[in-house]
């Protein structure tokens, strides 16, 4: 099993094996499921409320439909650990978690320090989306 | 003949290996035979070059001439632009290339 | 024009700093250069057939002279004293060394530009009307909605690694500069019954290996609903856009192969969906921005008199300049097509020269055109004729603008690493065949366009007459399309038959304008011909 090396959740670290969307909608008890770039986010929506985990599988970093996935599940009001896998790369940390990940186990343990940059790099962002950060507009005309 | 050419990584200037190093110059460009592969595998890994490739040439009395168009003006510069190629005082050096 | 403030200096001085640490993880051999390549496109950093080559940012084509000057010292310190405009109203450097390509955003950064998002699959450098703020023809600005969607555009974590490249294009006016509908998403600014301003999007359209029009998905948008709906149009797209085949990853071919109505009703899905997401700016936001595109301080009372005795002059004003909105005003463009020249190619001092005009003359603002030219937008007729006569000793006096001199080119095979064959010979030899005043007159507008392979940066199907260069055996051959156009009325040109070499491209190109000639009437142009008789005459004469 790949190390979730960052984490940014307080709650227990989430353990259990995660099945595949095919095999999730058949075992009525899992609580974690992984979802590969083809799945629908949607489909997992009648069940958040027993979910736990969701990894969201990036064969490629370059395929970005899991970053979709990850706001369309926090969109419709997951609060689970939501776990980027795969080839999770520095440079895309930022985003991902702009996008409601909140725990990450790269394929390749990624150097911490320039890991640590990546996160904190952007003081303000442009758009409102799943991270609850302000973006720059509502700074630009708050009361 | 088989060459084998690329990109310096810091300048992106194009390159040609020599058997021994890397010239900037096409005419310095060696045969590299069946050994093309280990060689990218060694200089990329060093670092030295980057998107290496080897391509089909020919040694012809006036230097190495690379098979295609596109290699070509990669080894002179850009045809319509003499002035900034690898022989900006020879006018004529585009018609090889063409 | 637009200004940054405190944030949007902050976003372009963090992304020097993110990518200055990217080249040092690629020169430390942290980054393999497969690791690394999706991140220089991301910043404009292309390998091209000689060197590095950087695409530096034209938000919607607008420039003030500081950035233009800058523009100029750039071509002197870092590359090789000249810049290439290109069809996105971007600029590009074609001998860029990596090692210097931090210390040049730091230098863009200074006047508040950058080279974000001009490559890669993401969403692109935001187009518009080079007239815009300025035309007489416009209902409204359209600069300040392209900036509100280019600060939502710009690092979207969610669209940031898209199927494939995606351009937006925004225009306000009937007359449609920007190729609107060639784009995969065209907003054009409308006025609605009521009297309010909305967006109408079209969605799908693009140039390329699938040339396609883009279809009108929605009539009316309204502007505190914009980014909503442009993040639908993009989710959607994302999430199903194709990625098994880059050829058909656009969302051109989703919209096509799930038909517009399919199409639009997950749009409207999804944006009804994200309407409670609290993703729109506020409509103080989009006042905030438009501010800035406030008219400049037009002097009134100016005469409308221009003195035209010189002809070469009157040459260059009948063809090269456009009604302003403002009496007493004029709008200038400056051709980049010299005859014989290289087009889209001006010098670090051309650029600069440009700049200084700009200060002194024309409010401190430049336009670049998707037609590689460059825009004086408020000139006064008082001082016309003296910048022309500037102009014209810095080369920069061509009067040829539409006509067949005013050629657009992609860089072709003398830079590109994708392209088949070389363009920029072949648009020397045509500006040199037409290259006189009365062979440009008799032949009125005509859009001549030339891409050096199938991706179609010099959009030939939109050209009246379009040259594609293809590959055939290793020899260089150009086929010719007829009847394409950008304008309101968008169509595809239509390949005429078999390729030609070189010269028998050009040879090909002036066989076309003679039977124009011959079966022109009245007032018709090259297009309007074409469209009345068909392609068959066309042929006959081309191959007959």
């Amino acid at each position: 099993m790949v190390e979730v090396q960052f984490r940014f959740r307080d709650d227990e670290a989430v353990n259990d094996p995660a099945v595949t969307v095919g095999t999730f909608a058949e075992q009525t008890n899992a609580t974690a499921v992984r979802i590969e770039p083809g799945d629908d986010a949607r489909d997992l929506i009648p069940y958040l409320d027993r979910l736990r985990l969701i990894e969201v599988n990036f064969p490629a970093w370059t395929d970005g439909r899991g970053y979709s996935s990850a706001r369309v599940l926090r969109e419709a009001g997951f609060d689970g650990e939501l776990r980027a896998v795969g080839d999770v790369v520095i440079d895309m940390l930022s985003h991902l978690k702009r996008c409601g990940f909140d725990a990450f186990a790269p394929d390749h343990a990624l150097n911490p320090a320039d890991a640590e940059a990546a996160f904190a790099r952007w003081d303000n962002v442009y758009q409102a989306t799943a991270d609850g950060r302000k973006p720059v507009w509502a700074l630009r005309h708050q009361s | 003949m088989k060459i084998l050419t690329g990109n310096d990584l810091k300048t992106g200037a194009v390159i040609w290996w020599t058997g021994v190093g890397w010239s900037l110059d096409v005419n310095n460009a060696a045969d590299v035979g069946e050994h093309g592969a280990a060689v990218i595998a060694r200089e990329e890994g060093a670092q030295n070059v980057f998107a290496a490739y080897v391509i089909d040439g020919e040694k012809t009395p006036e230097g190495v001439r690379p098979a295609h168009i596109k290699d070509r003006i990669r080894a002179l510069g850009p045809t319509v632009r003499p002035d900034l190629t690898l022989k900006p005082s020879d006018p004529e050096a585009v018609n090889w290339v063409i | 024009m637009y200004k940054y403030d405190q944030y949007d200096q902050q976003m372009v001085d963090t992304r020097v700093a993110e990518f200055r640490d990217q080249v040092r993880r690629r020169l430390d051999g942290d980054l393999t250069e497969d690791q690394f390549r999706p991140l220089r496109l991301q910043n404009g950093l292309y390998l091209q057939l000689h060197a590095y080559m950087l695409r530096v940012a034209v938000p919607y084509g607008t420039l003030n002279s500081a950035q233009m000057t800058m523009l100029g010292d750039i071509a002197d310190k870092y590359d090789r004293g000249y810049g290439h405009f290109t069809t996105r109203q971007n600029i590009q450097y074609n001998w860029i060394k990596l090692e210097d390509t931090p210390d040049i955003l730091a230098d863009l950064a200074s006047v508040e530009m950058h080279a974000i998002q001009t490559s890669g699959n993401c969403i692109r450098n935001i187009s518009s009307d080079q007239y815009a703020g300025a035309a007489a023809d416009e209902i409204v600005d359209p600069r300040p909605y392209a900036e509100l969607l280019r600060q939502w555009s710009s690092f979207h974590p969610e669209f940031l690694t898209l199927p494939r490249k995606f351009k937006i294009a925004v225009i306000a006016s009937e007359t449609d500069r920007a190729a609107m509908k060639l784009h995969d998403i065209g907003i054009k600014m409308v006025r609605n019954d009521a009297g309010e301003i909305g967006a109408q999007f079209y969605v799908g359209g693009g140039m390329g290996r699938t040339p396609m029009i883009g279809p009108m998905i929605r009539e009316f948008v309204p502007l505190d609903q914009l980014i909503t709906y442009s993040e639908a149009c993009l989710r959607v797209y994302n999430r199903y856009g194709r990625r098994d085949n880059k050829y058909k990853a656009r969302i051109k071919i989703l919209v096509h192969e799930l038909g517009k109505e399919e199409y639009t009703r997950q749009v409207e899905e999804e944006f009804r969906h994200l309407l409670s997401q609290g993703v729109e700016p506020p409509l103080a936001e989009l006042e905030r921005i438009g501010q800035y595109f406030a008219d400049p301080a037009y002097e009134t009372g100016l005469s409308d008199e221009l003195d035209l005795s010189d002809p070469d002059f009157r040459l260059w004003v009948e063809r090269n300049c456009h009604a302003h909105k403002q009496a007493g005003y004029i709008i200038a463009t400056v051709s980049l097509k010299p005859v014989g020249g290289i087009p889209g190619d001006a010098s670090a001092d051309q650029i600069r020269l440009m700049a200084r005009i700009a200060k002194d003359y024309s409010f401190d603002e430049l336009r670049v055109t998707h037609a590689q030219n460059i825009v004086f937008p408020h000139i006064r007729k008082v001082d016309l004729y003296a910048i022309w006569q500037k102009l014209d000793e810095a080369g920069l006096g061509t009067a040829n603008l539409d006509t067949v001199g005013d050629i657009i080119a992609c860089p072709g095979l003398d830079y590109c690493s994708l392209a088949n064959a070389r363009s920029i010979p072949v648009a020397q030899k045509i500006s040199e065949r037409f290259g006189s005043p009365q062979k440009q007159a008799e032949l009125g507008e005509l859009k001549l366009k030339i891409s050096g392979c199938i991706n179609a940066c010099g959009h030939h199907h939109a050209g009246h007459i379009g040259i594609l260069g293809v590959d055939r055996k290793g020899v260089e051959n150009y086929q010719l399309l007829l009847g394409g156009c950008e304008g309101a009325d968008t169509s595809l040109g239509k390949i005429t038959g078999p390729g030609f070499d070189e010269d028998g491209i050009v040879d090909a190109v002036e066989k076309a304008t003679k039977v124009y000639l011959a079966n022109k009437q009245g007032e018709e142009r090259f297009l309007d011909t074409y469209r009345r008789i068909g392609m068959e005459p066309f042929k006959e004469a081309i191959y007959g």
